[in-house]
């Protein structure tokens, strides 16, 4: 699908990345290798009423990019960056990466596959999911008998 | 990368440095070279046109791309890459009229033009025949 000329310096800094996700950036994160060889890589994160996925995606656009919510559990991104068609040169150096890419993330909770919305600012999605309701957190309301 | 900020606060007394830590990246790139000009794409994603600086100068190009940090305090539930500024240079051996270089900046993708000067385009050398 995606073919990349090996880079060495690119590579390292990918591993360093890694070494970064593992053990320094995101230290306080259980170390889970989710899926760490799918494309696109995923940063998700929640608060209260929602979850959101973010992906870098240069050069594709919201049109081209299919979003789907399967069961309010589980997201699926599909997409396709087609590579410039020139002609009557040569490459010097081709390490940006071109095809189709579909990806499939589970989601730690459930949501409200109906309210789902999408933005997408310089190559940078965020897929917005509001929580359903069973799982939204809910302050309890302490009573206290009036004396 | 260390970038230092120093607020003032109202009374005119240096309130204190808040250093913030992002990582710099080195963004892919793809060139392409016509007889006419050396073509770059490159992946930025993140990078506003505003907060791109591209120099040339002495033979080499440098990008720099800026990316306002998006995630402030949070908690990644799942974090798969990290942010931050991109940031490269390449060696142009090529004479380039720098006056007519251009750039455009599309959904996270950079496309430069760095036409060759006149006197570095490939001539067709006609041979006289005796």
């Amino acid at each position: 699908m995606f073919a990349t000329r090996w880079e060495p310096l690119a590579e390292m800094n990918r591993l360093r990345n890694e070494m970064d996700r593992l053990f320094g950036r995101w230290g306080r994160m259980e170390p889970r290798p989710l899926a760490s060889t799918g494309y696109p890589p995923l940063n998700l994160w929640e608060d209260d009423e929602h979850l959101y996925v973010e992906a870098e995606l240069p050069g594709f656009d919201l049109e081209g990019l299919e979003i789907y919510v399967t069961g309010g559990r589980q997201l699926s991104l599909r997409g396709e960056r087609r590579s410039p068609e020139l002609k009557g040169g040569t490459w010097h150096r081709q390490e940006r990466a071109f095809g189709s890419f579909s990806r499939t993330l589970e989601l730690p909770s459930s949501v409200d596959s109906d309210q789902v919305s999408a933005e997408f600012r310089h190559g940078v999605l965020t897929v917005t999911l509001p929580k359903s309701e069973e799982v939204k957190p809910r302050r309890i309301e302490v009573k206290a008998d009036s004396a | 990368m260390t970038t230092t900020t120093m607020t003032k606060s109202q009374t005119g007394e240096v309130a204190g440095a808040e250093n913030t830590f992002q990582a710099t990246f080195m963004p892919r790139f793809d060139i392409w070279e016509t007889e006419e000009e050396l073509l770059l794409y490159g992946d930025l994603p993140g990078v506003s046109p505003d907060n791109l600086d591209i120099r040339f100068e002495n033979k080499e190009l440098t990008i720099h791309g800026r990316v306002e940090a998006r995630h402030e305090g949070i908690e990644f539930l799942y974090g798969e890459y990290g942010v931050g500024d991109f940031h490269r240079s390449f060696a142009i051996g090529e004479a380039i009229d720098t006056e007519r270089i251009s750039a455009e900046l599309h959904q996270g993708v950079l496309i430069l033009h760095l036409p060759k000067s006149e006197k570095a385009k490939p001539r067709r050398i006609t041979v006289k025949g005796a």
